[in-house]
């Protein structure tokens, strides 16, 4: 037990690889109890996660929990140094639920490779899992590129007509902003006199020149991402082609991986630098929401659209945690989980149809609310939650963020809010001329409502919505602690007195209780 | 009498939840079998808890009653919503004279539109379906007037668009049904949008004078009484923020520039249009306001703007109204013009008299679309060209039609004449005299074209194709009828005003919580004057629309005929559908696709920029692999230019 409770992030980051390992026995053609099987580990490793959600201690003196600490390559002071504060925890939460959900969800359309195809589903889990608990930045970037390769094969092996292109530049686009990264790391490294250690490196300081140069390759890196506008176009073509289980982590975790990056080190580690760029930030962040949008209008393939929508809501968060206000970077964070669960159903869903009808195109479907009411039902109320109606959770997200910035960055945050009629215009268009109307479909009076499986791959995530909406509470409160962390090192030199950020968010710390673990409401 | 507990508040918006939850669920086992069972359980249902919530609202105002002035019952906080750096919000419900107003006429008039819809939606496929959302919908309205700050009205006023979105587009295998619900939804997100924003600021207010106290950092909370204490805190921005929040208001209660959706919301069941686009959704705008008194007080300005905009679209609907031929959209019409005079009134500061209108309209419109939807039920036909001579056919609801435009008229001692004269009254006072006689003018407009809708439907020889199945509705759609049309008929009671020997109760209930009228003390003879003047503008007003019609006295068809071109503007609304479709929808449409899409995204980010990189890439291989020929000859002569250039740079 004693084991189990120091190096529970270790089993929790590994589970999915070694489970993965013991897959490699199973017979190719058991495609059923592959299919199973790796439904189960996922399941499993949900449970485990959940250890670490009712452990957590909300009002711990240190920032992060579960530490492990063991030196690794010694020789470079490369150290295997895994932690998590509430929000890596939140996310890995996100990546726990959606994992498992995008396995159930592929049971009939994945039947070629089923073996490989589960097991690169569990090493892209590991590694997406190793990035959110890594606290040296060597091993932080040996999970970072570890995702890579699986999200590469799902997408190039299971994928669409257009698999190999889209495989070949998400790959490349990536890696092209991951290798500068590397190059900065590198000379933090360094600079910082040879360590790799988060906590440490948030106590150096680049002198400001320095830092806009290794800021601007970690924000690279991390806006390919996210993807922030202009670097966005691999995106579209990805989900497109990747099939439903990918799209599904792809839109839920992997871009959440750019936000995270963000959140937790390029904009900590380099202060000034922020403070320099903050205010072009912002408006790239805006340009994205309204850009996103618009495009996401015309589109023609649901897919598509939903892919460009998500370059509109990954704005709003962008925006939130630049705004640099304590209530804006929750908003944003809280809008990113928010993100991962309704994008990540609307994938599902669009997985679904595709099963029955082979077809993403908008315009050959129509009517399908009077042949399949459930589908449409579930349909509807992830619509819901992505265009944030109150009540559920996408409202939460987009008022704290967009109402944060509009603290501190009035215009852009207005320009922002409009993000909330274009995304009614976009999905409501999507929806009509999907589900109502008249049918379209040749034969479509056929078509199978959802099943008890597909029902119970959205009881939950549509849970997750109402809950994450009414109650935001639990979640919002895991990120207290971190956002605060993260305005202290803004706070600390730089911003404050310089000449970014105008009002009041930097100042946050100072009345931060330490002891209450809230901030202090006079 | 037992007092109410306050324990039972959240009971009274949860009971028509735990309806929606039950009728979703039977709706969607229906439709799971593709089989609709019987149409009683839903029907129990979907009445039951909305009436036990009227129950349950009548208890809590005999309760209020009862109390001392300026009492209230709050819930206190239920659940902390949103609890961050910011801003801290609680789920908490309140019961004072304003929200008990509204959530008898929400809980009330919705129960009788619940039973009428029993008969209006016999045999329809969607019949649980249609009553889950008629309960979602009272759900969402009592959130919006019983929350006790802003916030969780902004949940409710978001809910019932929601529900409004749903319920316009009911029957969706329509396309153009779907259409009108989308673009109902998204109207009110662009007047939504300004709310936010209204919202953002009075955070921002208290930001701004939290760092001028020294403490930036404290918190600021949407609860009306913590507004109304720290007000002068907001007076910097208020007219900003009010402002914006009357964008919010524009998109819900239909006004000037935003009214657009309200029309074509005609597309869903009649006992919708009755419930949400007369009665209850669309008044959310004058709620609001009255609600906000306080803040809007603090600032003249968009109290002038309120009344110039609630002027213009009365005047302005009232205009489109008389030329409509469906039934329902002279109603819908009517109802933009209507909810103008609210806003005049609001302008003016006459909150108590926009409140008392609201009610009162809320009795007469929500008989006459319900008196529509059983003539639709018998006809099946919405022109008006293609009734007449309804009357015989249909008694009870040709009675209860008559004396709710009457009503509407502004008959007195109908409801309708109170509550418009206190309006016209307030205007009057608050002294401008164009006001005064715009608001007089639509008046008789008014008049003139509910008698004009009155007459062609229900006098005269019937010109319907098969005049032998009509029929009177079934008495689950009377009844409640009856029911509305007598509270059109005696409503107005409940505000008679001094000068006629009544003590306007309303008014007193609601002074408690609204801003005393702007108005000056008038003259009591003059009162009377205009008094007797209005009712005679309406009298003749009347008289001669159902003379006109009546007689079928071709001068209408001459007038049209003269004036054709303006006529045929009003008759196309004034053409602002296709205005808006020109001037914003198009162009956005077409820039997004053909220039963001074709060329910005594919062209320039997708082609120049990443393929940029990936063929200069592709280009450079191909240059320098021309230089690897596998020719020795070659190669020796790289080998000496090598040389060479190297012996050059390095022996000088």
């Amino acid at each position: 037990m004693e084991f189990i409770n120091n190096h529970i992030l270790s089993i929790i980051a590994f589970f999915p690889a070694v489970a993965a390992v013991g897959l490699l026995f199973v017979p190719g053609e058991q495609k059923k109890l592959l299919h199973r099987l790796g439904f189960v580990i996922a399941a499993i490793e949900f449970l485990f996660s959940l250890h670490l959600y009712f452990h957590f201690q909300d009002g711990s003196l240190s920032s992060f929990q579960y530490i492990e600490n063991l030196p690794w390559i010694s020789v470079w002071n490369v150290r295997y140094f895994m932690g998590i504060d509430g929000v890596s925890l939140l996310l890995i939460l996100l990546t726990t639920v959606l994992t498992p959900l995008a396995l159930l969800g592929s049971f009939n359309s994945v039947s070629e490779r089923v073996k490989e195809f589960v097991i690169a589903m569990l090493v892209l889990e590991t590694g997406m899992i190793g990035v959110f608990c890594a606290l040296d930045l060597f091993l932080f970037y040996v999970f970072w590129e570890v995702m890579l390769i699986p999200m590469y094969l799902l997408i190039g092996v299971w994928g669409g007509k257009r698999k190999i292109y889209a495989a070949l530049k998400f790959f490349i686009y990536t890696m092209a902003g991951s290798v500068l990264m590397l190059v900065a790391i590198l000379y933090l490294y360094f600079q910082a006199g040879q360590t790799f250690s988060l906590l440490e490196l948030y106590e150096f300081r680049l002198p400001p020149a320095a830092q806009l140069w290794v800021f601007s390759a970690f924000a690279l890196a991390f806006a390919i991402k996210v993807p922030m506008v202009p670097f966005h176009t691999w995106l579209p073509d990805a989900h497109v082609e990747a099939p439903t289980a990918g799209s599904v982590i792809l839109a839920g975790v992997l871009l959440k991986m750019g936000t995270y990056g963000f959140f937790r080190f390029a904009m900590p580690l380099f202060p000034d630098a922020l403070a320099t760029a903050q205010p072009y930030l912002v408006a790239v962040a805006v340009v994205g929401i309204v850009y996103g949008a618009l495009v996401a209008m015309v589109q023609t393939d649901m897919k598509k659209l939903i892919a460009y929508s998500s370059v509109s809501h990954l704005g709003v968060v962008m925006l939130g945690l630049f705004a640099l206000e304590p209530t804006a970077v929750m908003g944003g964070l809280y809008q990113s989980l928010n993100h991962g669960v309704s994008t990540g159903a609307l994938f599902l869903l669009v997985g679904v149809i595709y099963e029955r009808t082979h077809s993403r195109a908008i315009a050959e479907h129509g009517g399908l609310a009077k042949i399949t009411p459930w589908y449409a039902t579930v349909f509807l109320l992830v619509t819901f939650s992505s265009i944030g109606v109150p009540l559920t959770n996408g409202f939460v997200g987009e008022f704290l963020s967009l109402g944060g910035a509009f603290q501190t960055w009035r215009t852009a945050a207005i320009i922002g809010t409009t993000g909330v009629i274009l995304s009614a215009v976009y999905m409501l268009w999507l929806v009509e001329r999907v589900f109502f109307g008249k049918e379209k479909i040749p034969d479509g009076a056929h078509l199978s409502d959802l099943n008890w499986r597909e029902v119970a791959l959205f009881v939950p995530l549509l849970a997750l919505i109402v809950w994450m909406g009414v109650y935001p509470k639990p979640f919002l409160g895991k990120m207290e602690r971190p956002v605060a962390d993260l305005m202290g090192q803004m706070g600390m030199e730089g911003i404050d007195q310089g000449q970014g950020t105008r009002d009041k968010g930097p100042k946050a710390l100072g009345h931060w209780s330490l002891v209450t673990g809230h901030w202090s409401n006079k | 009498m037992i007092n109410f507990p306050t324990q039972l508040i959240s009971l009274i918006p949860a009971l028509p939840l735990v309806g929606f939850l039950l009728n979703s669920a039977i709706a969607l086992a229906w439709a799971r079998r593709r089989k609709a069972g019987p149409e009683i359980i839903p029907s129990v249902i979907g009445c039951l808890f909305p009436i036990a919530s009227f129950v349950l609202a009548v208890w809590a105002f005999l309760t209020l009653k009862g109390m001392e002035e300026g009492a209230s019952l709050s819930s206190g906080p239920l659940l902390t919503w949103l609890d961050v750096p910011l801003v801290s919000v609680d789920f908490a419900f309140l019961i004072d004279p304003l929200s008990s107003v509204m959530m008898l006429v929400v809980t009330g008039v919705g129960s009788l539109i619940h039973i009428y819809s029993i008969g209006y939606m016999k045999k329809d496929d969607g019949f649980a379906r249609y009553f889950s959302y008629l309960n979602l919908f009272l759900f969402f309205m009592l959130l919006l007037v019983m929350g006790d700050n802003l916030l969780v009205l902004f949940v409710g006023w978001e809910g019932v668009g929601l529900c409004s979105y749903l319920l316009i587009g009911f029957w969706f295998t329509d396309p153009q049904k779907a259409a009108c619900g989308k673009k109902a939804f998204v109207v009110n997100r662009i007047g939504d949008f300004g709310f936010l924003i209204g919202l953002f600021l009075i955070l921002y207010a208290f930001g701004l004078q939290g760092q001028a106290d020294g403490d930036p950092l404290s918190r600021s909370f949407f609860s009306y009484s913590y507004l109304a204490a720290n007000k002068e805190w907001l007076a910097p921005l208020a007219t900003a923020i009010t402002l914006c929040l009357f964008v919010g208001a524009t998109g819900k209660s239909a006004q000037i520039p935003l009214y657009v959706w309200l029309p074509d919301a005609m597309a869903g069941p009649t006992p919708v249009s009755a419930l949400i686009h007369a009665a209850t959704m669309v008044t959310a705008g004058i709620y609001m306001v009255a609600r906000l008194g306080f803040l809007f007080a603090l600032a003249p300005f968009t109290l002038q703007v309120i009344s110039c905009i609630g002027l213009a679209t009365a005047l302005m609907a009232a205009l489109i109204g008389l030329t409509q031929f469906d039934i329902k959209k002279v109603l819908a019409y009517s109802t933009v013009s209507q909810l103008g005079y609210m806003f005049l009134a609001l302008g003016v500061g006459a909150y108590s008299a926009a409140i008392f209108h609201l009610v009162t309209h809320a009795f007469f419109k929500a008989c006459l679309f319900l008196g529509s939807g059983s003539v639709i039920h018998a006809c099946h036909d919405q022109d008006i060209r293609n009734m007449g001579g309804l009357f015989k056919k249909m008694p009870v609801t040709a009675t209860t039609f008559l004396v709710s435009t009457l009503a509407i008229a502004g008959i007195p001692p109908l409801a309708g004449f109170f509550s418009k004269d206190e309006i016209l009254w307030n205007t009057f006072l608050y002294g401008s005299w164009p006001f005064y006689g715009v608001a007089l003018f639509t008046a008789g407009i008014t008049a003139f074209y509910m008698f004009r809708l009155f007459v062609t439907t229900f006098l005269g020889k019937t010109r319907h194709p098969h005049p032998d199945h009509l029929h009177e509705s079934p008495w689950v759609m009377t009844i409640p009828l009856i029911i509305l049309a007598v509270l059109a008929a005696v409503g107005g009671f409940l505000g008679v005003p001094e000068v006629l020997g009544g003590h306007n109760r309303f008014h007193h209930w609601l002074a408690a919580v609204m801003p005393p009228s702007v108005g000056h003390e008038g003259n009591p003879a003059l009162e009377l004057g205009l008094m007797g003047l209005s009712t005679f503008w309406a009298l003749v007003i009347s008289l001669i629309s159902v003379a006109l019609y009546r007689r079928n006295l071709n001068w209408p068809a001459v007038i049209t005929e003269r004036f054709r071109s303006v006529y045929n503007l009003v008759l196309e609304k004034f053409r602002v559908d296709e205005l808006y479709d020109a001037l914003i929808i198009r162009p956005i449409r077409v820039v997004s696709e053909k220039f963001l899409w074709k060329i910005s995204d594919e062209k320039l980010f997708d082609g120049f920029l990443v393929h940029g990189w990936t063929d200069m890439a592709g280009f450079s291989a191909r240059v320098l692999s021309r230089i690897q020929t596998g020719l020795v000859g070659h190669y020796l002569l790289y080998l000496w230019v090598a040389l060479v250039a190297l012996l050059i740079f390095t022996v000088k």
